[in-house]
């Protein structure tokens, strides 16, 4: 074995630990904040700067080990079973919402509503509730609202979606054909694509709460659709954020055909969430 | 692949960094092992505080020491602790430690990581035991947190969801990283069907992490928002349904089971040919049962419900499927034994556990039989029958695999081996002690006590201060235990390279203590 090939394994890692710090703060004030605790946001707030400092901290570390050349195929092979491991718990994440909704929408409403085994509990308890969906439940929770139409804003936020898969991939081209400004160009529409589709998903929140009633509270309607949204417009933000360093980092000069791992996860987190949000557009909006 | 390089340090001697931030800042393997095994010591002592509490309420019939809503805390807390912060830390310690050496590769393969997972613990348990000085106290509607009966608790709710989610980070970042390094570390002519079955088991269970820790993740965020911002996921009244919480927490819950038991297996499977000086029976099978079960471990979940209003169909299949299990689970058994068979058994302490394990597992194994049966389980459900299933697949199963690994492994951790006598002393005395601990459990459920309840009708009063008596006496030598750990470390008679005559395996070629990076060129694998 020549040292060439050794696995980098690194030393003194200070950064875990200020990650579990603000970890703990950051969501020991937020429990202490849905208490009404005193002074919790500053806690939570606090732990979110370290939070984001570590963040920046860490990476920073391994995007200089990387440009150093530390990393050879072995790290990077472990990088890429890591990432894609990552993404398999994202998507039981996710599951476990589209698994709520479809038991609601397929047991939990007809039950309600008399259907089968449910015959009795409607009968007595809600004999008036008819199942429908979607619906806010026999006793009306949150008053009457309106559904979120899929052929508006969420039609024209899954071409934007769908777009920014091209246009990572047309970045990605340009990385592995060494065309710089092809790669820049390509990430930086991608990442316009990105806030463009949170801000269009924040405008459609704000048009449900102000014009259609429809809220969190909107009963099992409401709830499915602002955790499961809500849940992935998070994953978007994250996801465009990265894509952002990745912008940055490639103006630096970094990434090179053979060797961008940073770039590949990347869109490999960028497509998933694109996936998800087709999901959710057939099962959320449309159906 | 397998040499360890130091871009950091100039010089090239790099043992352990001095002082206690060696400890929080460590990247190597055994270091955060030993971390995460005295972690693991430290949250079995204090859950099993918490259950001496429990068996001292339930002495006698009446109520005597504890307020019942403390009592409840005692219950839910005591399962949290043990499960999340005992075993499970345990066997990520375990692991830690001898993956890496098993498969012949230097560290594990993302060593910065691997420190945040063990360094979440110790804040998510603190988060979660703080719980104890809030307005309301700790979380005491179970530790299976079923609404609406867990959004009714105080102050203590929020932190503990909040630590369970850190719990999850933990989890999933040390699952992501055992399979990277069984992927990715191993040394060459190491394949898949060469590595230990410690390895494979560990495989298979850090699959299963990943696939359910995010599914308990999701339900307890629920929890969060129908309790906070007014969601009704749970609550009929708005169309969600209760019943929907049970359904998603036992697809975690049942996974997570086997996340308990699967390294168990492993190390069991280990043990035995060391000491029957015979080549494991059946490996291939072995591998092939650890993968159905684990297949299987998916499409059982419901079987925690039967009595909650299922279809009658629902009930059918699930009470298959979970029968099921028990042909997988049972070449295993028959495998551990066809291994003893003729062979030139010898009786150390890692052999006793690993004895008593494949016997008590059997009996936690065959009571889960018994409550797979539907209709059966209309009369067993939620009583102390149950309590009995679940401590002796996961304490005399569970529990006893990692004893009989620390019995095992010690002597090449510290350099030192136990008090042999001491070792056979604590085995006897907990074996004894923890069936009178939790056989009777078995009659006071089947006449009908009901679990988690602080008092009790006259008629159980005896078979409860038997398990008390044993309960005590399990307690106390476990402390016994912590005593021949701490004296083990401390000193004791050199061990050989190779400990044990009959051991076979990677780890038993390198030095007791081995040196800080373990293999520093890639072993030769035969």
């Amino acid at each position: 074995m020549s040292s060439e090939n050794a696995y980098f394994v690194p030393h003194d890692a200070k950064w875990p630990i200020i990650g579990s710090i603000g970890l703990m703060l950051f969501f020991g004030g937020f429990a202490a904040q849905l208490n009404n605790m005193p002074s919790s946001s500053i806690v939570m707030t606090i732990g979110f700067l370290v939070l984001v400092y570590m963040m920046f901290g860490w990476f920073g570390e391994v995007i200089n080990e990387s440009e150093s050349g530390s990393y050879k195929s072995n790290e990077d092979a472990s990088f890429r079973v890591g990432m894609i491991w990552f993404i398999f718990s994202e998507v039981m994440f996710f599951a476990a919402f589209f698994g709520a909704l479809y038991y609601i929408r397929t047991f939990s409403v007809p039950w309600i509503g008399g259907i089968g085994a449910g015959s009795v509990t409607n009968e007595y308890l809600w004999s008036s509730f008819e199942a429908m969906w979607p619906t806010n439940g026999p006793d009306n929770i949150g008053g009457d609202y309106q559904k979120m139409g899929p052929w508006g804003l969420p039609a024209i936020n899954t071409l934007i979606l769908l777009t920014s898969g091209v246009t990572v991939t047309w970045a990605h081209w340009g990385l592995i054909a060494n065309k710089r400004k092809q790669l820049i160009f390509g990430l930086a529409l991608t990442v316009i694509l990105g806030f463009i589709f949170v801000a269009l998903q924040a405008l459609e929140y704000s048009h449900g709460y102000n014009d259609l009633n429809l809220t969190m509270a909107s009963g099992v309607y409401g709830s499915t659709f602002y955790m499961l949204t809500g849940f992935h417009g998070f994953h978007v933000t994250v996801g465009a954020i990265m894509l952002a360093v990745m912008l940055v980092r490639s103006m630096k000069g970094h990434f090179t055909p053979e060797n961008h791992f940073a770039f590949e996860a990347t869109a490999w987190y960028w497509h998933f969430v694109d996936v998800v949000w087709l999901g959710l557009f057939v099962f959320v909006y449309w159906l | 692949m397998a040499t360890v390089t130091d871009l950091h340090d100039d010089h090239h001697d790099h043992g352990p960094a001095k002082g206690l931030m060696r400890w929080v800042t460590t990247t190597n393997h055994k270091d955060i092992g030993t971390l995460y095994l005295i972690f693991a010591l430290v949250m079995f002592m204090v859950g099993g505080a918490m259950a001496m509490v429990i068996r001292l309420e339930l002495f006698q019939p009446g109520l005597q020491f504890v307020d019942p809503g403390f009592f409840n805390q005692m219950t839910t807390v005591h399962a949290l602790v043990m499960i999340f912060g005992g075993v499970m830390p345990a066997f990520v310690g375990l692991a830690n430690w001898m993956l890496p050496i098993m498969i012949g590769g230097p560290d594990m393969a993302l060593p910065r990581m691997n420190n945040w997972s063990f360094w979440i613990l110790p804040f998510a348990f603190a988060m979660l035991l703080g719980t104890f000085f809030m307005d309301g106290g700790a979380p005491a509607g179970g530790w299976t947190l079923y609404p609406p009966l867990v959004l009714q608790g105080g102050d203590g709710f929020s932190f503990m969801i909040f630590a369970i989610h850190m719990m999850g980070i933990s989890s999933v970042m040390g699952a992501i990283n055992v399979i990277v390094t069984i992927l990715n570390m191993r040394a060459p002519g190491m394949t898949l069907m060469k590595m230990p079955l410690f390895v494979w088991t560990w495989f298979i269970t850090a699959y299963l992490l990943i696939a359910v820790m995010p599914v308990l993740a999701g339900a307890v965020t629920m929890l969060l928002t129908d309790r906070f911002y007014d969601t009704t996921f749970f609550s009929a009244a708005g169309g969600g349904d209760p019943v929907l919480f049970q359904h998603i927490f036992w697809f975690f819950g049942h996974p997570e089971v086997y996340i308990l038991i699967l390294p168990a297996f492993g190390v069991i499977s280990a043990i035995i040919p060391t000491f029957a000086r015979k080549p494991l029976f059946g490996y291939s099978s072995m591998v092939y049962a650890t993968s159905s079960i684990a297949f299987l471990s998916f499409i059982v979940w419901a079987h925690h419900m039967f009595t909650v209003g299922l279809p009658l169909q629902a009930e059918l299949f699930f009470m298959y499927a979970t029968m099921l299990i028990a042909v997988p689970t049972g070449v295993k058994v028959f495998n551990w034994i066809s291994t003893m068979w003729k062979g030139s058994l010898t009786f150390e302490t890692p052999m006793l556990f690993a004895i008593g394990f494949v016997i008590m597992f059997t009996i936690g194994g065959f009571s889960g039989l018994m409550l797979a049966i539907a209709p059966a389980d209309f009369q067993y459900h939620d009583t102390y029958f149950v309590v009995a299933h679940f401590h002796y697949v996961l304490v005399t199963g569970a529990v006893y695999s990692i004893m009989a690994s620390v019995y095992y492994w010690i002597p090449k951790w510290t350099g030192n081996m136990y008090s042999e006598k001491m070792g056979q002393w604590h085995f006897w005395l907990s074996t004894i002690s923890v069936n009178i601990l939790f056989f009777p459990q078995h009659f006071l459920g089947l006449a009908g006590m009901p679990r988690r309840i602080p008092d009790y009708s006259v008629q159980f009063a005896e078979f409860n201060m038997w398990s008390s008596i044993g309960g005590f006496a399990f307690g106390l030598s476990q402390v016994f235990f912590c005593y021949i750990v701490y004296k083990t470390i401390k000193g004791g008679e050199k061990a050989t390279d190779q400990v044990w005559e009959g051991a076979e395996g990677l780890e038993w070629t390198l030095s007791s203590p081995p040196p800080y990076h373990s293999f520093s060129k890639a072993p030769e694998i035969k």
